[in-house]
Parts: structure tokens; C-alpha cells; sequence
């Protein structure tokens, strides 16, 4: 007998959407210089949600002198002034949680399950931990009177909008820095909306300011010669672009990239919690995550009971409406990026790996891709080298855990990793051996504020979260 | 009874533990300091020094890669007492600096033993650095759930360091002490006018239990050797603090095709107090997640 999940929707009406937005410039909504509006799509119907301004090179210079002027009082209030408007922030944001959330999932079309239980506790944790740092900073560990950079220039992704915004916004503020912040492309509207929690928290005029736009409008924002320090996070290859833009000037710069983490699996792993962990790392958020864990390393002598295991928790999820609280996995987030997935996923085909896929319906608009899964995967195929950013799993065997280190590293990347083993010294050995800046081990995809995040080699530079996060906006 | 001749040394690079000439087979004329009251304009003969080439910049880089396995994946303590073993050897032949320092830099004998002194010093400051960064650099985090969570900083690799141009020993142990305490390994473009202290220096390094490879250096023209190290696929990271304003941009832009960490050339007073911000520079922060339960 099957069990069928009736649906169960989440209501969209605590959400109350503009028709249109401007950008959030010195504590005010405003208009754009004449770049126009765009629109922002719901990803799982193609439905309009709303317009958004186009942000010109003109708004990013108003933006910049905005925060120049406000950077002067904010950086001299006391560090337990600053950190009193961080946790009203970081309140707010627990107040509104439920309306940021269901609006994430409107934007992004992740499941509603993963906006309300990951992306906005975590927002929130990350106001509450940097407000503590603000007036602490002489203890960090930079000095006893580590000062702020100035204004910083801020480049987020679609993956987690709201949560990238905290790991950004929330650390520059504790040490005394203003903003101008440009939200991805794809996913403006929570951006628009934490520049309404901005007001409510009385946060004074010019701190953060937010720019809508494209890419043009963050290259202009990386360029500008008004602001101190640039932090990204998104592709490699625009993190490259950014590095040289900020080449022979005195910004300061923080980046973090993709990844193409392995997750190995060693022949005494607990199987059915590394089936649960290696379904967490690569189908969390539709693969949309920097560190997924895209490559499965498996020891050769439980390949086959590995992956029936996987398949058949695979066939069990469930892919459709984000706004349905059964929904394990939503929509891809863009039409591009649907056929950047669709592209790698037939190369992997074409250079001959295995493709499976659990049978599963999938809706007739919006952008959709099932759960799929390589096997016979070589570290010459495109998708072990690529970043997929999609919910794509490359299955590698290996017999030692030296072959396992070896094919890890073997990558430009060098992000996160996992290891499952039931034995400790093996485990803090590889742990010791991978060139990864977060290694989770019988864990996956795991994060806290409190938990430095960030890559080796081509993954980045700079750390996010934690002590350590705090070292980007300082002048150490 | 005539006077005695001395026996001149013949300079070479220090690249994989061995002194060999450059592959080029080019060599430059290496003078004395000259000042603005020396009205010849030009020093004094002293050595010539390799004029290393692009393909001794890159065999360095073979070296550091391939030695930074052992390096890295020695214990803090033993880093740290080979440092120091360093320091006993330069002290040993402190007078041999001495005389290069002041040659090279045009100072007096009491100046350049200053110098000289300072080195060493900061040589074993540094040394003892090797087992205590990782308890200032790294932490336990208290994460919101049940997992043991520590981070630990690591070496980020084979760092190609830019020495300083003005500073020939006590810039360049400022430089090159904080890149390999940590585990990193590195290759060196010696100051470009005053490159023989550097090259002495060498011959401590392979007299200290200093693995081969671990430092490796270069002298010749800093532009030409820079370039090839800024653009290298398998070096990490790039020290510049010896490269001009326009140069160091251009060799950050090329750093960024496979992002290496940039360090950027500032002024700087080498006499005063070194920060740790040269240790941190070049290390990762790697995070270890482990869930916690019976």
C-alpha cells in the first residue's frame, strides 16, 4: 500500500509584494538614475513577482557617498551603540521570519521546509552573534583597537539571498563599517525587504544601502574608487574579474567561490546516515550551493550497496511547488542556469558516464530538474571537474584512503569536503590531508555563525563567520 | 714576501637544497653600494651574481611544491627547531654578514652589524612562532548544536616572495621567516642590486636541517623573475613588498588567474617590531565539523 503526502501549501499571503521597487539609497526608497526596471520571476511558474530598478553606475556613486557620509558617526558610536541596532535587527528578522521566508521561496524557488528551517534561523543567528562581537572587537584577537576599512562594497548571489546578505552586512556593521550592498540578479526583493527592517530599527540613514541591478551594476560597485573593501561571494570567474579590478588599489578583498567538494565514503561508514548526508550535500537548496558535495568518492568494496541505498532515498524525494511544506526539492532558479545544468548534465552523458534519475513528475512551467546521478564517473569527465551548482551527484570509487586524498585535491577548487568513517583517526587524517577550508565529517552542509566558512586555491580567500569573519572588515 | 691574493666565492642560486648556476648561464656585476658623494657613480666590483632566468623561477617552483608535502607535514616543534638552528648558524657566521651588509647597503661597520644583529634576532622571534600560531589563529566554535567544531590554520602553499629591494638581510629574513615558520615553502627573488647576503644566506639554510626546497633562491633581474612566479599555475600565494607601485599591479593582476593570496607592497620600517600580520598572511582556515553523541 502507498502512502501519498496530500498537499500542503504554505500561504503566500503573508507576503505583501510592490508591483515595483526602487533602490535603497541613504535610508530611502528612490529612483533609479534611468536604467530602467526589471522584473523578478517566481522560478516555479514564471509568474512576474514584481519590478525592480536597474541600478546605473550614477546610483552605485549616489549609494557610495551616502555611506561615505554615514560611515563618519557610525564607525565613532560606541561598539555597544552598534551592537544595540544589531540585535534589533537581528529581532526583527525573528519577528518577520515566516513572511521573509515564504518570500524566499517566492524569489528563489527553494522549498519552503529549507527557507523556514535553515536560511532564516541562521539569518538571525548571524545578527544576534556579530551584534555581540561589535562592541568586543579589542578582543578579537587584531589588536586591542582594531579600526573599520570604510564603505563596503558588497556582491551577493541567488542561492541564499538573505543569508548571504547577514554573512555580509552583519559582521560589516559590528565593526563599524557602512554598506552599499548589490543583490543577485535573479533574487532582489528580500534585499528590499531587510532595507525595510533597516527602518524599522530606526538604523541610521546611509549604513546600508542597497542597489539593484545586474552584473553591470556590481562591476560598477567593484570599480568605484569611493569604497574601502569588496566582498563577493558567487562564480569563480567573476571573483577572478573582481581580483584583477581591485589589482594595484588598496581595497581590501574577500571572496568566496565555487567549489567541487567531494564526499567520501569509506567502507565502515554508518551507510544509511552517509545516504542521508550525501542526499543533504548534493539536492540541499537544488545543488544551488558552492560547497555541495557534487563528487561522491565511495570505497570500491561497498560500491553497489551504496548506491542502491542512495537510489532508493533518492526516489523517495519529492520535487514540485517550494511553497509545499512536503517539497524536498524546488525549482532551479533560472532559466540560464537550468540549461547550464541541462549542458553539463549531457556532457557527462556524451563522455560516457551512466545517468540515472528516480522517476518523478515534474511541473509544466517553471524551471525543473530531477535529482540525477552519474555513475562511472572518471576525474577526466567534465562534470568531476565542473561546478554543476545544480542537483547533479558524480559517483568516483577509490580503494585507499591515499587514492581517496589524491582524487579530493585533485580539483583547482578547494571549498569543503566530507569523510565518513566510523574511525577517528582516520577520519582526523584525511581531515588533515584535504585541501578544503571546511570538512564535515558524518555530517553535511552544516553552518553557524559562530563556524568560520571559506576556501583554499581556487575557492577564495577570506573566511566568513566566526572570529575569523571579522578579520575582513577590520584594518588587520 | 708578497701579499697574500684572496680566493673570491662564486655566487649561485639555492634552488631544491643545491647551489647551481643559473640554467641561462648569465651572470650580472655586482657592486658595492654607491652614494650620491661617490662622484664615479659605480661601485666596486664585488661578485657576479647569477642572472637567473624564467626556467630557474619555475624548477624553484617544482622544488617548493615538491618539498611542501614534508614541510607542511612536519611538527611545529621540529619547524621551530630548525628555525632556531638557522639562528645558531647565522649567528656563527655573523662577521661574514656583516661585511656583506655593509658592501651591499653602503653602511658602516657598526651600522651593518646592527642589521645583521636584528636579523638574527628576528630570526628566532619568529622561529618560536612555529607551535603557538595555531593557538592564536585557531578556535573552538561553540556552534548551535551538537558538534565538535574546531578550526586550525594551515600553510597555503608555495608562497614566491618579492624581497625587499632596500633592506638586503634584515628585509629579507622579515619576509621569508614568517612565509616558512607556518609550513609554507618558498621561492625568493633576492634584492636585485644587493642580491649576495641573500645568497650567503643559502648557504646557512643547507647547513641547518632545513629540508631541500623548503626556501629556494633566486637572484637576477626582480622584474624578469617576477612575472613568471605571479603567473604561475602552482603558486599559491605572492608576496610583493620588494615590487614597485607599477609592477605590483601588474603582478596582482596576473596573481588573480588562479587567485593566489597577494600581499602588497607598503612602506615599512624594518627596524620596529614585526606584527603577526606577515604569519597570517599566508595561512588557510580549515574548519572541522564532527557531530558529538554517545
Amino acid at each position: 500500500m502507498t502512502f501519498d503526502y496530500a498537499p500542503a501549501p504554505e500561504s503566500r499571503s503573508v507576503v505583501d509584494l510592490a508591483p515595483s521597487y526602487g533602490l535603497f539609497i541613504d535610508g530611502e526608497f528612490a529612483e533609479g538614475a534611468g536604467g530602467g526596471l526589471r522584473k523578478t520571476v517566481s522560478p516555479a511558474t514564471e509568474e512576474v513577482l514584481a519590478e525592480y530598478t536597474q541600478g546605473t553606475a550614477e546610483d552605485v556613486d549616489r549609494a557610495v557617498q551616502a555611506a561615505r557620509r554615514a560611515f563618519e558617526k557610525w564607525s565613532a558610536l560606541p561598539g555597544a551603540e552598534r551592537a544595540k541596532y544589531l540585535f534589533r535587527i537581528a529581532r526583527i528578522i525573528q519577528e518577520r521570519s515566516r513572511e521573509l521566508a515564504v518570500l524566499e521561496t517566492l524569489d528563489n524557488g527553494k522549498p519552503i521546509r529549507e527557507a523556514r528551517d535553515a536560511d532564516l534561523p541562521l539569518v538571525a543567528a548571524h545578527f544576534f552573534y556579530y551584534a555581540g562581537w561589535a562592541d568586543k572587537l579589542g578582543h578579537a584577537g587584531f589588536g586591542p583597537d582594531p579600526k573599520p576599512l570604510g564603505v563596503a562594497g558588497q556582491v551577493i548571489p541567488w542561492n541564499f539571498p538573505l543569508l548571504m546578505l547577514a554573512w555580509k552586512v552583519a559582521p560589516a556593521l559590528a565593526c563599524g563599517n557602512t554598506v552599499v550592498l548589490k543583490p543577485a540578479e535573479t533574487t532582489p526583493l528580500s534585499a528590499l525587504f531587510f532595507a525595510d527592517i533597516c527602518r524599522q530599527a530606526g538604523l541610521p540613514k546611509g549604513v546600508v544601502n542597497i542597489v539593484t541591478g545586474d552584473g553591470s551594476t556590481g562591476a560598477s560597485l567593484v570599480a568605484h574608487p569611493g569604497i574601502d573593501k569588496v566582498a563577493f561571494t558567487g562564480s569563480t570567474e567573476v571573483g577572478k574579474a573582481i581580483a584583477r579590478t581591485v589589482a594595484g588599489t588598496d581595497k581590501k578583498l574577500t571572496l568566496e567561490l565555487g567549489g567541487k567538494a567531494a564526499n567520501i565514503v569509506f567502507d565502515d561508514a554508518a551507510v544509511d546516515q552517509a545516504v542521508e548526508g550525501i542526499v543533504n550535500g548534493i539536492f540541499f537548496n537544488q545543488g544551488h550551493v558552492c560547497c555541495a558535495g557534487s563528487r561522491l568518492l565511495v570505497q570500491e568494496s561497498i560500491q553497489d550497496e551504496l548506491l542502491d541505498a542512495l537510489k532508493r532515498r533518492m526516489a523517495t524525494l519529492r520535487v514540485g511547488d517550494p511553497l509545499d511544506k512536503n517539497t524536498d526539492i524546488g525549482a532551479i532558479n533560472s532559466a540560464e542556469q537550468l540549461a547550464r545544468i541541462t549542458e553539463l548534465a549531457a556532457a557527462g552523458e556524451a563522455e560516457g558516464a551512466e545517468r540515472w534519475s528516480p522517476s518523478c513528475e515534474l511541473p509544466g512551467s517553471g524551471y525543473w530538474f530531477a535529482p540525477t546521478l552519474f555513475t562511472g564517473v572518471t576525474q577526466a569527465h567534465r562534470i568531476a571537474r565542473e561546478e554543476v551548482f545544480g542537483p547533479v551527484l558524480s559517483v568516483l570509487t577509490f580503494r585507499t584512503p591515499e587514492e581517496a586524498v589524491a582524487k579530493a585535491n585533485n580539483t583547482p577548487y578547494g571549498l569543503s569536503a566530507g569523510i565518513w568513517t566510523e574511525k577517528g583517526s582516520r577520519m582526523l587524517w584525511m581531515a588533515n590531508q584535504l585541501r578544503a577550508g571546511v570538512i564535515w565529517s558524518n555530517t553535511f552542509n552544516k553552518f553557524d555563525p559562530a563556524s568560520p566558512f571559506g576556501g583554499y586555491k581556487e575557492s577564495g580567500f577570506g573566511r566568513e563567520g566566526g572570529r575569523h569573519g571579522l578579520e575582513a572588515y577590520l584594518n588587520v | 714576501m708578497s701579499e697574500r691574493l684572496s680566493v673570491l666565492k662564486t655566487y649561485k642560486l639555492y634552488v631544491g637544497g643545491k647551489f647551481p648556476r643559473s640554467e641561462s648561464g648569465r651572470v650580472y656585476e655586482v657592486t658595492t653600494a654607491t652614494s650620491a658623494a661617490d662622484a664615479a657613480g659605480k661601485g666596486t666590483w664585488l661578485a657576479n651574481a647569477p642572472l637567473a632566468s624564467r626556467k630557474d623561477a619555475r624548477d624553484a617552483v617544482v622544488a617548493a611544491r615538491k618539498a611542501f608535502g614534508g614541510w607542511s607535514g612536519a611538527t611545529a616543534y621540529n619547524r621551530g627547531q630548525i628555525l632556531y638552528r638557522v639562528a645558531e648558524m647565522l649567528e656563527g657566521r655573523r662577521e661574514q654578514f656583516v661585511a656583506e651588509v655593509a658592501d651591499a647597503e653602503g653602511l658602516s661597520k657598526a651600522k651593518a652589524a646592527a642589521q645583521v644583529d636584528a636579523a638574527i634576532d628576528r630570526w628566532v622571534w619568529y622561529a618560536g612562532w612555529s607551535d603557538k600560531v595555531a593557538q592564536i589563529a585557531g578556535s573552538s566554535n561553540p556552534v548551535a548544536g551538537p558538534y565538535f567544531n574546531l578550526s586550525a590554520p594551515e600553510p597555503t602553499g608555495v608562497v614566491a616572495v618579492v624581497a625587499p629591494q632596500e633592506s638586503s638581510f634584515l628585509g629579507l629574513v622579515s619576509v621569508l621567516a614568517p612565509v616558512i615558520v607556518t609550513g609554507n615553502t618558498a621561492v625568493v627573488v633576492a634584492a636585485e642590486r644587493a642580491p649576495l647576503p641573500a645568497l650567503s644566506l643559502a648557504e646557512v639554510l643547507a647547513t641547518s636541517d632545513l629540508p631541500g626546497g623548503v626556501v629556494n633562491l633566486l637572484s637576477g633581474r626582480t622584474t624578469e623573475l617576477a612575472a613568471p612566479l605571479a603567473a604561475h599555475q602552482d603558486v599559491n600565494a605572492l608576496d610583493l613588498t620588494g615590487a614597485d607601485a607599477e609592477s605590483a599591479k601588474e603582478l596582482e593582476t596576473a596573481a588573480a588567474d588562479n587567485l593566489k593570496r597577494v600581499l602588497r607592497p607598503r612602506a615599512q620600517d624594518w627596524s620596529a617590531d614585526p606584527g603577526t600580520d606577515r604569519l597570517l598572511a599566508f595561512l588557510e582556515t580549515k574548519t572541522v565539523w564532527h557531530p558529538m553523541g554517545v
